[in-house]
């Protein structure tokens, strides 16, 4: 099972590579979404096969892998984005970043005080590494719409740390959060088409009209 | 124990019947038919007193229970502005508008009776969603622009608490093998708690909550969301939301406690603190535009009250009584300044003189709301301040003291050298606007808030009083 597990950490982590150097729209939603829809997988092979986690694992692989990734292709089309991402530094320094942070998340992860049985896993510095990609693209994309994905790779990586603490969550705050998160994408694309009609263009670097 | 869940859903209700509806102009009295009952239930509710619910998600403290009334308070106030504020864009579809107004006080009211970090987090997330397309509602560039800056610094900004409370509930696991988040029993465990996972958790909530709180320097959406969301808007984002996620906050001061580890919690409040005093003072002279001005002058107290917290004792009294009157004050200036502006046409302080000429109550609420807003006797503000002031001195820091005082002061005078020349001295000749005149509507809830903070400064009633003592024991840091 923890091979498994191993497996999809290592798929995550490649996929944030893949993110960070991908220069096609299209193509990063959808490792976006492929990297929502197997982490969901993981609730049932963590926990074993019981109710919360397969309700978990259903709702989160419908939902990340599915409904959101339509309503971003839905949104580009609408907009219509252009279907090249215009980073603020270039690909190369992004993955450059991009292993200085993996690597500092491994090294990190290491010295944490963990419970026993997470010792040696993968899970908390793949979560890291998750949160800090996300934040990475949040701040080095220009166009509203990386910086959504950027917002979603972040959730992904505190949906992974989330995995390991689910006992914690009832089914109703669990179905909130990921409802929420739902919503969120929604008027974030609503907004997005708004930005497109004011502006002519979703680049946020135009977004400068207020400031002191 | 079904009273807490009705506070909750009455307007979730009102909201679904407002998606029915097919006509504006009904639909627009829906706002104060939801919100006066929302009020009177409240107040039913609290002198009942209801348990915390058997599975401890939901229940009412102290604290819960003053932001719970505070928020309907305010609520109620400006849905009667809600009234006014439609008649002056009758060709406008209000369908959004209401509806996420109503879901708006339902997500509020979950955050004050939510007893699990979770639900909690949930809550405060759905206040940010249904707020963002209110703040659009002027469908300007600059309007849209706040937006999404609300929108996106804010969701980050509550993905990073939700991280916070995956920590608190790791710190659980390490610490006892058990990783509940409800408040009964964190408040009963945490001492259990491994220590480093709390104190990372603490940072992310306070973080992730004073984003949306507005401490600086996580500050920056605010100018710009209050200044272009319409003045009903920023009233309740000021004056409700704020307080909402300051309870956050709170819920986050009072785990720590409950582990024994207030030095942390102090030392970053007050950090916190004087930073957003700071940097209201930078901002707020010379200020061009009266709604930024306001939004600053909400960072400066947003700041007050996390210094009331940190310092405790009498202090942290006095910050329960800010939050009441820093809220009921802020929506009192909003609504009055969104009176002003949809007169002059402009938020500019260039562009804007002698309001009192051209509308008499707006303009002497907006300038009775600065002197209150800026503690000046005999209202509210003054005595919390006060108290909050002694607080600090009685617990002996001296330079803390001076320090508040000095920006204070400095807020003061920059606050009034645009307030003054807005609402005093001759008017324009030229302004004679058409589409707008105060009426009844417009004017009652903005007087009413400030008649209020009047009361509240000359005399505070024995069950108010008694509920700040309360809230404040809860949060009490020096024990």
């Amino acid at each position: 099972m923890t091979d498994i597990a191993d497996l999809i950490m290592l798929t995550v982590i490649l996929l944030n590579f893949f993110i960070l150097g991908s220069s096609r729209l299209g193509a990063c939603v959808r490792a976006v979404a492929l990297q929502g829809a197997i982490l969901s997988c993981l609730a049932p092979l963590l926990h074993g096969l019981a109710p919360h986690a397969l309700f978990l694992a259903a709702s989160a692989f419908l939902l990340k892998g599915l409904v959101i990734p339509w309503l971003l292709f839905r949104a580009i089309k609408k907009v219509q984005i252009k279907r090249k991402i215009e980073p603020r530094i270039s690909y190369v320094a992004s993955l450059m970043l991009g292993a200085l942070v993996t690597g500092s998340a491994f090294i990190f992860g290491d010295r944490l005080p963990l419970i026993t049985e997470h010792v040696h896993s993968l899970v908390i510095p793949t979560a890291m590494t998750t949160l800090a990609m996300g934040f990475l693209i949040l701040i080095t994309r220009t166009k509203a719409i990386t910086q959504v994905l950027g917002y979603l790779i972040f959730e992904n990586g505190i949906f992974l740390f989330g995995i390991l603490l689910s006992e914690t969550m009832p089914a109703m705050v669990e179905a909130g959060v990921l409802l929420d998160m739902l919503v969120a994408i929604f008027i974030m694309g609503i907004v997005m088409n708004h930005i497109n009609r004011e502006f002519s263009s979703i680049n946020t670097e135009e977004l400068c009209l207020l400031r002191e | 124990m079904m009273l807490i869940y009705t506070v909750i859903l009455l307007p979730v209700v009102s909201a679904f019947v407002a998606a029915l509806l097919p006509n504006d102009r009904l639909r627009s009295y829906l706002v104060p038919t939801t919100a006066i009952p929302h009020l009177a239930l409240v107040i039913y509710v609290l002198s009942h007193r209801p348990p915390v619910t058997a599975d401890g998600m939901f229940g009412l403290d102290a604290l819960g229970a003053l932001i719970l009334l505070l928020v309907s308070v305010i609520f109620a106030a400006n849905s009667i502005y809600a009234l006014g504020y439609f008649k002056c864009h009758v060709n406008w579809s209000n369908r959004t508008f209401v509806i996420c107004l109503l879901l708006f006080l339902a997500a509020m009211s979950m955050a004050t009776a939510a007893r699990h970090l979770g639900l909690l987090w949930v809550a405060v997330e759905a206040t940010t969603l249904v707020s963002a397309p209110l703040i659009y509602y002027n469908r300007s560039r600059f309007s849209i622009e706040a937006t999404w800056k609300y929108l996106l610094l804010c969701s980050v900004g509550i993905a990073l608490a939700m991280l916070g409370i995956l920590f608190v509930a790791y710190a659980g696991l390490h610490g006892s093998g058990h990783a509940h988040i409800t408040m009964g029993h964190l408040l009963a465990s945490a001492s259990t708690y491994s220590k480093p996972w709390l104190r990372a958790g603490f940072v992310f909530l306070l973080v992730g909550f004073g984003t949306k709180m507005g401490l600086a320097p996580l500050h920056t959406w605010k100018p710009d969301a209050y200044g272009e969301a319409p003045g009903i808007v920023g009233g309740l984002l000021a004056g409700g939301l704020t307080s909402v996620a300051f309870l956050a906050i709170l819920r986050a001061v009072q785990i720590m406690e409950a582990a024994g580890e207030q030095q942390l919690c102090r030392q970053a409040l007050l950090g916190m603190g004087i930073t957003s005093l700071l940097f209201a003072a930078i901002f707020v002279i010379q200020q061009k535009d009266i709604k930024r001005m306001l939004a600053y002058s909400s960072v400066e107290h947003m700041g007050i009250l996390v210094i009331g917290v940190a310092v405790g004792g009498l202090a942290a009294y006095g910050a329960m009584f800010h939050v009441v009157n820093n809220a009921l004050t802020k929506s009192a200036l909003f609504l009055s300044a969104g009176n002003i502006h949809r007169y002059y046409g402009s938020k500019r302080r260039c562009e804007i003189h002698g309001a009192l000429h051209a509308l008499p109550f707006s303009a002497a609420v907006f300038l009775l709301g600065f002197l209150a807003i800026t503690g000046s006797p005999p209202f509210g503000p003054f005595l919390s301040e006060f108290s909050i002031l002694r607080g600090i001195f009685n617990g002996g820091h001296f330079y803390l003291g001076a320090t508040f005082i000095f920006l204070l002061v400095i807020i003061f005078i920059g606050m009034g050298g645009t307030v003054l020349p807005v609402t005093l001295g001759p008017t324009f000749d030229e302004v004679d606007s058409p589409y707008f005149r105060e009426t009844v509507l417009t004017v009652i809830s903005p007087a009413l808030l400030l008649a209020v903070v009047l009361l509240l400064g000359l005399c505070l009633p024995a069950p108010l009083h008694e509920m700040f003592t309360q809230a404040a024991a809860l949060v009490e840091i020096n024990r």
